[in-house]
This record gives structure tokens, sequence and C-alpha cells, in this order.
């Protein structure tokens, strides 16, 4: 196999064999087209399925006899449950025998507000309070606690795993070697896939949802707090070593404050996390924003959706501005010395949560603090604007967006979807791993032929295929979009003004509320699913992008501009070949992203494994389907990430002039 | 002494028990490091038969107390590790280095943390101050870690802010401060613990020439009033030239020579010693010692006396002036002689090479 590599490495024309490869692959789909393409029904199963089937269905009974239940699951469910039961208690369910939760909308907001202000400024300050009081406008002030309280409590407890995880990563390389591919794992799986088995575990309901978001949360929690605590500029560290300082206090002294706003960061991205995730966990069941989505996607009603979908940016907004504001202040405070004094801080602690306390007592004791008042809800106004808008741009861009649609789907997906599906599977192997030997390494191609042969073996190699081909046609309008913003935002600050807030709400904007303009626009088809997941996928690589170029050096531009080199020219034989290794890196974080979207594709009319995803939600017979179409997800993701980034590798090595092979 | 305006260079005390002795030191870094050390290889040798590189090799020498000893050398000459050997910030390979009769390489963490926090301070080329604390908080800092109460640790270091010339910045950080005041705070961090010995590594490196100057001025000033042992690194001859009361030079690892400031320059170990020094005014280095010679049957011996040790620049004047042979004279007896020729000899050759 080395000598294969080594061979495939040194042959100069190497862009010559993937076309020899593409033409074989069109001629053997000419001369076997439909033979041995392995499909399989909607409702069919495999002998594996119903043998996962009843797998599952041996560990439901056994979930109150089996001991690993009895002593360890259902206690984590049940402390799981209890904590986010807890946080609804105080705001946003009753209990506690009181028609309402302890602390009323004036409380929260008062709280948010005052947390806002401490930590933050002003004007988050100004922000959180106006987002608070249109959770309650919308007529979504329960629903809105619901998955704040789910957030939160996730966020908690990621929190107190990550940050020590993250520190203990920071300082020990080895656990930091160990930790990061299982982070990488965690990243990369697509969110719904783990959901199905979390459910066979902890029931459907919070418990789960709290897991789910935790999985999606940690991940950047360990790593952001790595990073800071790693960033530590050495010259300080050694100094501390050389007044002797032991290694507990190097980190209480010096790498802890020094990684402190890192540290802050990286909550801010738990949180983000934690919220997009909170939403999406509505699919098992959990309380909250996410569900009145999902509901009002089933039955199509855009307006709900959005009024809901609006809610949930509000959170995200509020969320992302607050953290990354307290973030700056400790920046900024670090930067321009301790300004206010100590005892300063503590009147103004004392003060502003005295006020606090008072709002606290107001929404315990009075009904008109505790209950949004519903006069003031406006939310059924939004829900009629969004409707009519929605109709409005249907009937008016129809035209337009079917022309698109056409265009996209007869010229692209359907041949690439054709191509794959209707070859035999065996081509498809050959020629898939034939290709990640050429664009990345022997080591991706042996891991695409196994990965390959484990979706032979989970019965769903066509319904891989069909997703395949969504997926490679979402990332191939990714990279269009992702290298033509780009360009733009990397040479042009008002681009880049310009597009940046668009791309950070696109981030913080949690999946669901995308899908639901989209499908108003395009109606529930396989396109939807691949036009949500650009929407989903674009800002990353557009961020990258833009970062490679940017990037390039200064004085290369001036030395090719000063050569005479036009625009054009400049883009495409400087600063493009230059930032070869951000566009590759753009390409396979986009892939992912787009991938993670496949079985929320699954919701809105895409069929194959998402479909099989979500019906295994849905269908008490197709829960061991589901199963294996969750896997195959993964697989797919494993095996594209790792064919992506043995090419990025390879693009690195290119762009820096080195030789191509190892 | 006849002229008392001539400064001299003091013979150093010998006698004494060295305060750091270091022999046969090596690091290598690479795999299986122990089994490189005693290796003949070159540098290019050993790095593609073992894959090892060897930063210091076997190098040996003394300081005494209350010396300014300057390791001199070019980037990559192991310089920077050497110094860090000597505190274990890295790990020397093989070879002892003892401090007061204590083998440094022997102490446990917890000896080593001691030995750190009361013997040895250093200053480092990129400072290495904690930014989010304020100047008082940084010189405090050793002091802190060592459990000194908040009282007495934060007098001492206004104390040594003041040593420093930092009067006045104590509440400012670090970020609001240029290049050679961040650098007075490392040396008030270093100075705070009392040091026997302190460590400097190419520490005016980063500072721009006027700054540079000005600190070498400073940290001469503070030898001569805190008298403290000083182990120097920079790259830099004039600077060594300037500060050192010996200089070691190293390259590739390998010390070339160890000598005074005029021993390096007159009697240069080798080529690439003699190349470094080539550029040097050798009048302003040099003292009669190395120009005197034994006087002639029929010259007279009645000229202006002076000491071995003065500078030749400082006994130009002297010597042009007299119309017999200067004497060189150590107490009662007569070593030599110099005229205008021995001097006017190193002035203009001196430059020429």
């Amino acid at each position: 196999m080395t000598t294969v590599a080594v061979v495939a490495a040194r042959l100069p024309a190497r862009r010559y064999l993937l076309l020899v490869v593409l033409a074989v692959w069109v001629l053997g789909w000419a001369l076997f087209n439909g033979r041995d393409t392995l499909a399989l029904g909607g409702a069919e199963l495999t002998p594996l399925h119903t043998s996962l089937n009843e797998g599952m269905d041996a560990i439901d009974d056994g979930r109150n006899s089996n001991p690993f239940f009895l002593y360890f699951i259902n206690y984590i469910r049940l402390f799981l449950d209890e904590s986010v039961t807890f946080v609804q208690a105080l705001i946003s369910q009753a209990s506690f025998g009181r028609p309402v939760p302890v602390l009323g909308w004036l409380g929260v907001a008062g709280l948010a507000t005052a947390i806002a202000w401490l930590w933050g400024n002003g004007k988050v300050a100004l922000l959180t309070a106006a987002g608070f009081l249109s959770f309650g406008v919308l007529g979504l002030w329960q629903e809105s606690m619901d998955t704040l309280a789910l957030t939160l409590t996730a966020v908690a407890l990621s929190l107190a795993v990550g940050i020590p995880l993250g520190v203990w990563a920071g300082l020990s390389d080895r656990f930091h070697r160990v930790v990061t591919p299982v982070l990488d794992f965690m990243q990369t799986m697509p969110t719904f896939v783990y959901l199905a088995p979390l459910t066979l575990f902890f029931l459907i309901g919070p418990a789960s949802a709290t897991i789910a978001t935790m999985i999606y949360a940690i991940p950047p929690a360990i790593r952001i707090t790595a990073h800071g605590i790693r960033q530590v500029s050495p010259d300080t560290l050694e100094a501390g070593a050389s007044l002797g300082a032991t290694s507990a206090q190097a980190l209480r002294h010096v790498r802890l404050p020094m990684a402190k706003q890192t540290i802050i960061v990286g909550v801010n991205q738990t949180i983000m996390a934690a919220l997009s995730m909170a939403t999406i966990a509505a699919l098992i069941d959990a309380p909250g924003l996410g569900k009145t989505v999902l509901k009002a996607l089933q039955t199509l009603d855009v307006g709900t959706a959005f009024n809901a979908g609006l809610a949930i940016v509000i959170m995200a907004v509020v969320l992302d501005r607050v953290t990354s504001a307290a973030s700056r202040r400790v920046e900024a405070e670090r930067r321009a010395g301790r300004l206010r004094t100590t005892r300063r801080r503590r009147l103004e602690l004392a003060g502003t949560f005295g006020v606090v306390a008072v709002l606290g007592y107001l929404s315990y004791t009075y009904v008109w603090a505790a209950e949004f008042p519903v006069q003031a809800e406006l939310g059924h106004y939004v829900r009629q604007a969004a409707d009519a808008a929605s109709l409005w741009v249907q009937d008016s861009l129809a035209a337009t967006t079917d022309a698109l649609k056409n265009v996209l789907t007869n010229t692209l997906l359907n041949p690439f979807e054709a191509l794959l599906t209707g070859s035999p599977w065996w081509l498809v192997f050959g020629v898939v791993v034939a290709v990640a030997l050429l664009v990345g390494s022997v080591r991706a191609a042996l891991v695409t032929a196994a990965g390959l042969l484990v979706l032979v073996l989970l019965g769903l190699w066509q319904d891989s295929m069909v997703t395949l081909a969504s997926t490679l046609v979402a990332t191939i309008l990714v990279m269009v979009l992702g290298v033509v913003l780009g360009v733009w935002m990397g040479r042009s600050d008002r681009a880049d003004t310009m597009l940046r807030p668009v791309l950070d709400a696109g981030q913080t904007m949690p999946a669901f509320v995308y899908l639901v303009p989209i499908l108003g626009l395009f109606g529930p088809t396989r396109f939807t699913a691949i036009i949500a997941a650009v929407v989903f996928a674009a800002p990353i690589a557009i961020k990258l992008v833009a970062e490679g170029i940017r990037r390039v050096s200064p004085t290369t531009v001036e030395a090719a501009v000063s050569a005479g080199t036009g625009t054009w020219q400049l883009i495409s034989k400087v600063q493009l070949p230059m930032a070869r290794s951000g566009v590759t890196l753009a390409a396979s974080q986009g892939l992912i992203y787009v991938l993670s979207m496949v079985v929320v594709g699954g919701l809105v009319g895409a069929g194959a494994l998402g479909y099989d995803v979500v019906a295994g939600f849905s269908q008490h017979q197709l829960r061991g389907k589901g199963l294996a179409a969750g896997l195959a997800i993964v697989v797919l993701g494993i095996v594209l990430d790792r064919v992506m980034s043995a090419a990025t590798r390879r693009a690195d090595v290119a762009a820096h002039g080195g030789v191509t092979h190892k | 002494m006849t002229v008392p305006s001539l400064t001299e260079r003091s013979p150093l005390d010998t006698e004494t028990v060295p305060i750091l002795d270091v022999r046969g030191l090596w690091k290598v870094f690479g795999p299986k490091a122990e089994a490189v050390v005693g290796t003949t290889l070159s540098r290019k040798e050993l790095k593609e038969r073992t894959g090892c590189v060897a930063a210091v090799r076997d190098v040996s020498f003394e300081v005494r107390r209350g010396e300014v000893f300057v390791v001199m050398g070019l980037s990559g000459s192991g310089k920077s590790t050497l110094v860090r050997c000597l505190t274990r910030l890295i790990e020397p390979t093989a070879g002892e280095v003892v401090l007061d009769g204590e083998d440094i390489r022997k102490a446990d963490d917890r000896r080593l943390r001691e030995l750190r926090r009361h013997r040895m301070a250093m200053v480092f080329q990129h400072f290495g101050l904690l930014p989010h604390r304020c100047v008082l908080d940084n010189v405090a800092f050793g002091l802190e870690i060592r459990g000194v109460p908040k009282q007495d640790r934060y007098a001492r270091a206004r104390e040594v802010v003041g040593l420093v010339g930092l009067n006045g910045f104590e509440n400012s950080y670090p970020d609001q401060l240029s290049g050679g005041m961040q650098q007075r705070v490392g040396l008030a961090r270093a100075l705070a613990a009392d040091p026997e010995v302190l460590l400097f590594d190419e520490p005016f490196s980063a500072l721009d020439p006027l700054i540079r100057r000005e600190m070498q001025n400073e940290v001469i000033r503070l030898h001569h009033e805190v008298g403290k042992t000083m182990i120097f690194i920079t790259h830099d001859l004039s600077e060594a030239l300037k500060l050192g009361d010996r200089i070691l030079i190293m390259r590739d690892g390998e010390l070339v020579q160890v000598g005074t400031p005029d021993q390096v320059v007159g009697a240069p170990a080798d080529d690439y010693v003699r190349d470094f020094v080539s550029d040097v005014p050798r009048s302003h280095v040099l003292t009669l010692r190395w120009i005197m010679r034994q006087p002639l049957m029929d010259e007279s011996l009645d000229g202006p006396e002076l000491g071995p040790d003065v500078v030749i620049r400082d006994a130009v004047h002297t010597v042009l002036s007299a119309d017999r042979p200067v004497r060189v004279t150590d107490g009662d007896q007569l070593l030599g002689v110099v005229t205008s020729a021995e001097i006017l000899e190193v002035i203009a050759g001196g430059q020429e090479r």
C-alpha cells in the first residue's frame, strides 16, 4: 500500500488521473445502470434492522430490572430531570403548590438585566430588558423560559465538566492528545444522530435533552479553555518558574488569570451551542420554543414557526451579546487597570440586587408581575404578518425560485444522484476509494473503504448515496458562495463590515429557524433541505475563505500590484492560490456543517437517511432502521471528514512549496 | 599610581571559592539524549546520525562571588539554553552545577523551588510580566509565591521599585509602560527576592539602542549598589565588553574561550574569536600589559610611571606627552616600558584588521 502511495504521490498529473477515474465511472454507469444498486424501500427492513429493533426492545424491557439501569443510568436520569425541573420551577412552570413559577416575568427580566449590567455594560442591559420583554410580547413567555431553563441547566453542567477538563487538557499534553479526537468526533457527529440512542437509555424528556445538549456544548468549553491555558505566553510561565512557583501557583496566578478572557469566550460558545441544541432537542420532547417550531413545521404553519423562531433568535442575540460584552469587559479592565474601587463595586452589586429583590418579590406576590399581561401580547400580529409575507413571497417569487430549483435540480442534483445511485455499488466503491487516494492519502483511502463497507453492511447503501449526492451538491453551492463572498469580504473592508453581522447572525441562529422561510419559498422538497444546509454552512465557509485571503501577506500583494497585475489576475494568481489552505479548510468545514443538517432536511421533505432517522423517532417498528441510518450518517461524516482533512493537509504542504508525498 | 584620574581594571581575587561552579555540562535535545553525551561528532553529523541536537557541549566554568560574568555567542550558540540549565528551567542532560557547594542537579523539586525562590533570580528577554497585575504586584510576585505576608512584600516591592527608578509607576499596568520600563519591572522582580545570583537572558536585546545603553548603565550602577553576582547572556560584543568582568564565548554549544575582556581581545583563542573581536577598538580594551616591551640598553628609565592594568586609551595622553619611555611598574618592580610607537601601532593597527 505504501508503494502505491509513493507512486500515486509522484504521479505528476494527479488531476488527469482523477478525470480518468470519473470517465471510468460514467462508462461503468452507462454499462451497468441499475444493477447491484442495493436499493431498499422506505418501510423495508433488513435482518440487521430487525435485530437492532429487538435489541432496543430488550433494553426498554430491562429499564426497571437491569442493575446497570437501576443503579447508574436511572440515577443520572433522575438527577438531570430534577435539575431541569428545579430551574423550570424557578422561572417557567407552576411549582411548589403555586399556580405560577417562583419568579414571574418581572423578576426574571429584572434579574437578567441586572446580570447584563453588572458583568456587561449598560447597552447590553437595555438589550436584555428589551429581549426578555419581547418574549412576553410575542406571547411565548413560558416557552422561552422553558428553553432558557433547559439551556442554563445544560450550560451549568457543561461548564462544570468542561472547564476543569479544559484546564487539564491545557496542562497535560497527553490528555490533550487523548481528548482532541474525542471532541472532534463529538463535534463532527451530526447532532440528531445521538438523540435516538439517548432516548433509549434516558427516555424522552428533559434528561435526554440535557445530555444531548451537553454533548454538543461541552466540546467548545473544553477546547477553548484548553486553548486559553495553552496560549499563555511561555515567557511569563518561565518567569514564574524561575521565581520558584509551584505548578498550582503557576495555574492560579499566571495561567488562569491570563486565560480568563478566552475562557469567557468559551462560555459564550458553550451557551450558543447549548441554545441551538436545546431547540433541536424538541425532537425528543424537550420543552420550550423548539417544540413550538417543530409542531408548526409539521403542520406547515409558517406564521407560528416564524414567531417562535423570532423568539429563539432574540434569545440567541441577547445571550451572545451579554457574554461577549462580559468578555470584552474583562479585557478592558485588564488593559485599563481596575478603575473602580472594590468598595464602589460592592455598593453597585448591593444596590442592583436590592432592586432585583424588590422586583422578584413583586413577581412572587402579585399576579400582574408573575404572568405576562395578555393585553400586551402581540404574537398573533407577528404570525399574521409572517403568513402574509410568506404567501406574498411565494406568489411573487414562485417563478424565480422554481426556476432556480429546477435548474439546480436538473443540472446538478439529478445527474449526480443518478450516477451515485444508479451505478452498481462495487463501482461506486472503487471510484470513491480511488478519489480518496488521489486527493487525500493512503490512510484516508483505507478509512473510506472501511466506511463504505459499513454502509453496505448496514443495508442502507442506496439511501446513503442519495444523501451523499445532496450533501455534495450542497457543499458545492456552499463553496461557490464561500469563494465569491469570501474573496469579496477578504478584499474589501466595506464588504466585511456589511457581511460580518449577517454571517454572525446566521451562525448564532439555531438551525430550525432557517427552515421556516425556506420552507415557505421552496415547499417541502429535498431542494429545501439543500438550501437550508447551504444557509447553515455558508457563513463558516465564507469567513474561512475571507480569513485566508486576509492572511495573504500585504507585501506580496503590493509586489504583485507594482508588477502591474489587474484585479482579476491578483485574485486568481496571487490571493486565491496563497489562500488555498484556507479554502480547503472552508470546504471541509462546510461539508461537515452540511452533513449535520441532513436529518433536519429529513423533516422538510428530503428522503434517504434523514427521513429514516426521523421516521425512527416516530414509528416503533422503524427504530432499528433509524438507528442504522444514524450510524450511516456518522460513517459518511467520518469518511468525508478524513478525506477532506487529508486533502487539506496536502494543500497545506503544496501551498508551502513542500514535496507532496508523506 | 602616578596619575590618579586613570581608571584601572581591578584584578580579581582569584583565591575565593567560586559561588557557581559548572562542570562538564551537557544539554542534548532529541531521542536518547543521554547516549549522545560525550560525542565528538559535528552538529550536522550528529543531527543526521542520531536526530539529536547538542545545544550545550561539555561546558565548564566558574563564576566568582560578586563578578559580572558574561556569556556571549551568536543566536543558536546555546547560550540561552546554558543559562536555563543553571536553574534547571531546562533540565541538563549531564554534568554538575554547583551553587555554593550544593549540586543543583541533585536537588528535588521542593529544594529546587527553594533555590529559585531565594538564591537565583532571572531577567528575561521578553520580560515575562503578568499583564493582569500592576507593577507593584508584578514585583511582589516572587515574594507572594513564597508566602511573604502582604504588608512585608509590598514594603520590599516599593523599596526595589525605587531602586530601579520606577517611583510613581507602582499602580501602572505593564501594557502602559515602554519596553525599557517593563524591563525595569522585570529587573525589580528579580531583585525583590534578594537573590545571590542574578541571571540575565539577553535582557536588552528587545530594546532600542538608546534605551539599551541606559539600561546597561543601570545594571552597572545596580552592580555597584547591591554587589550581586551576575550572569549575563548577550549576543552583543560591545555589551559584553562593557559589562563583563569575564567573558565566556560560545559557539555551537561549545565553550571557545573564557577570559577578561582584554584577554579575549588581546589573545583570541581561535580564528572564530579573532574574527568576532576584529571590529573592537583595541585601545579601548587592552591594557598596557599587552603592549609594553623590555627597555633597550640605552633608554633612560626615569620617565613617568603607570600600572600594567591601565587601559591604553587612558594612557595615550601621558605616553604621547612624555619625551621619555613611560615605565610600566607593579609596585617597585619594573615590568617594561611603553613609548608612543607602541601606542600608535595599536591605535592604527587595531582599526585596519
